[in-house]
């Protein structure tokens, strides 16, 4: 029964000030979208590095006739040379970290990059003798690329050592950046949102002031007086967390699984499956947001 | 039950006290009348029994607590014990009278089934008993009155502090409500009234508190209110020039309806500081 009686108030604390809880629930809306879509960005940058971090091999590239890099001098690789490169890869020093490894000749790397690059001119001017022969290096911990730098990066014959990581991190900072953009983004609405639900509040109080004065008054404790308060602004922020749920919801489905899917075929994206960790996240940070900011703001009038 | 020990109370804007040296004791059941003009004191005392202000020096102990000493966190517990009557009533004009007097009991928590029990004895006791469902501005002053004493008595405090209660109402309908406030003392409650009205005083013929520019300057059983202090209200005694003249008065011509100006506050000052501390920014 002490219950009802804190949840009319809250409800009349809401009719009574209606414009200001919706604008409450628009800010909570915007701001958590942009958390959430921060989020979801987060996800699917996790998403596509272990997906092509596990495809990612380092490159064993050795000397051609023509190449003047690294140990190389205008020289092609000698059998020897190959023999001791593929020594070290099954040396005991280096197994443990192998995954696999396998040899592309000049005519295998030939037929491959015809095949990656059919159509276009440059297929005539290539020649197999200018493709590199290639140990391509497959690691159980892909971040340990530097071992096979340290153990092959000197030796003769050997024209370049790369880790096809590196190509990777280019882009995926740059989705780093957008992501962080997000977030900065969505903790400036946050502020905002922490504002307004005090401004809010600080309303619904002054439109009861006469009822909390009597209270006061008559000694209802400070609990009592505050829970109707609180209830409101967690009641708003919380309708406005539940859209931004599925305005995320509704990014996911269309836009991400919709276009960007069918746009874009060989990437994995993430689905709405992935996703619903995100949104217990965020219903908890609206209604800890408005609470926090509610119980602020209506604390001001509670000072005996 | 109420005991003053050299308490004076300072505010920060203020340059003298509102307050000075204060020492006073009330007895259980007592009915006391703190007089004096405004700005001599007596709110600041009501305050500093509510506990709405904490005393500058001195030390206030009322029901046995030190109100120097007690926590914020308790002060509403410690307002259970008082009921407060002010002049401008201050009911809640959307509730009826049963819904005003029962607010006071559903903010503590207590059952309904208590509360249709209490509220209309309550306001049986005050003579109401049959406009429970009247809403506020569908009384007169003083029937508005009597529901913010049952308010402040249907908790059964033990002491009932009242602000001017008769400030706004006509010496008739002031009569009766100082019929209700002397059952209610008589039935236990000590009671502590500030008030301006000479005729309610002197009839009463209780203990009489005055305040000065905040000294008591007089305390008196079954006292008046009129005295050398308060000479505004002493006319009885007052010398007349032995040679005055009766002034003959000019008829004249009053404009019978006097021109509305909404610019003029109207006569019924209603005290509404209590809501400028509600306006401050919360952050």
């Amino acid at each position: 029964m002490k219950m009802s009686f804190v949840l009319i108030e809250a409800w009349n604390g809401v009719r009574r000030n209606i414009s200001m809880v919706v604008s409450v629930i628009l800010v909570t809306l915007v701001s958590l979208t942009f958390v959430g879509s921060a989020a979801l960005l987060q996800l699917q940058i996790g998403n596509m590095k272990s997906y092509w971090y596990d495809k990612a091999q380092v490159a064993v590239y050795l000397c051609t006739q023509y190449s003047t890099l690294g140990a190389c001098d205008q020289q092609e690789a000698s059998a020897d040379q190959i023999a001791a490169v593929q020594a070290q890869l099954d040396s005991d020093t280096l197994t443990p970290y192998i995954d696999k490894w396998y040899f592309e000749s000049h005519d295998d790397a030939y037929k491959n990059f015809t095949k990656q690059f059919k159509g276009s001119p440059v297929v005539d001017l290539v020649t197999p003798d200018l493709l590199p022969q290639t140990f391509w290096v497959n690691l159980k911990d892909p971040t340990q690329s530097a071992l096979i730098f340290e153990a092959l990066g000197g030796m003769s014959g050997v024209e370049s050592v790369i880790d096809q990581r590196s190509y990777l991190d280019g882009i995926f900072s740059m989705l780093n950046a957008a992501s962080l953009t997000a977030v900065g983004l969505a903790v400036l609405m946050l502020v905002a949102a922490a504002l307004l639900i005090a401004t809010t509040i600080r309303l619904s109080a002054f439109s009861r002031r006469r009822e909390l004065a009597i209270m006061r008054l008559v000694g209802a404790s400070n609990w009592f007086i505050q829970t109707p308060f609180i209830v409101e602004g967690v009641v708003a922020a919380t309708i406005g967390s539940v859209l931004a749920c599925g305005a995320i919801a509704g990014i996911v489905v269309f836009f991400v699984d919709g276009f960007l899917a069918s746009a874009l075929p060989t990437t994995s994206f993430i689905t709405l499956a992935d996703i619903w960790i995100v949104f217990p996240g965020l219903l908890f940070a609206g209604a800890v947001l408005a609470a926090t900011s509610a119980y602020v703001a209506i604390s001001r009038y509670l000072r005996v | 039950m109420i005991r003053f020990d050299g308490v004076s109370k300072v505010y920060k804007s203020g340059n003298r006290p509102a307050l000075h040296d204060a020492t006073l004791e009330v007895k259980p059941g007592e009915f006391v009348f703190l007089v004096g003009a405004s700005g001599s004191g007596k709110s600041s005392f009501l305050r500093l029994i509510l506990r709405e202000e904490r005393s500058s020096t001195g030390i206030i102990h009322v029901l046995g607590q030190d109100l120097g000493r007690l926590s914020n966190r308790k002060v509403p517990s410690y307002r259970r014990n008082l009921g407060v009557v002010f002049q401008d009533f201050r009911l809640l004009p959307t509730k009826t009278v049963f819904d005003n007097v029962a607010f006071a009991l559903r903010v503590l928590g207590q059952s309904e089934a208590y509360i249709y029990d209490a509220v209309p004895e309550v306001l049986g006791l005050v003579g109401l008993g049959n406009k429970e469902n009247r809403l506020p501005h569908e009384l007169s002053g003083g029937e508005q009155q009597r529901v913010a004493i049952a308010r402040a008595v249907v908790n059964k405090p033990a002491i009932l502090l009242a602000d001017e209660p008769t400030g706004n109402l006509d010496p008739a309908t002031s009569a009766g409500i100082m019929d209700v406030l002397r059952n209610i003392n008589a039935a236990g409650t000590t009671v502590l009234m500030a008030t301006h009205d000479t005729a309610i005083v002197n009839d009463m013929k209780r203990r009489v508190v005055e305040l000065s520019d905040g000294r008591i300057v007089r305390d008196e059983a079954g006292g008046q209110y009129q005295t050398r202090a308060n000479p505004i209200f002493v006319d009885d005694s007052f010398p007349t020039r032995a040679d005055s003249q009766p002034i003959a008065i000019e008829p004249i011509d009053f404009d019978p309806i006097p021109a509305f100006d909404p610019m003029t506050p109207t006569s019924e000052a209603v005290d509404l500081s209590y809501l400028d501390r509600l306006e401050e920014d919360p952050l």
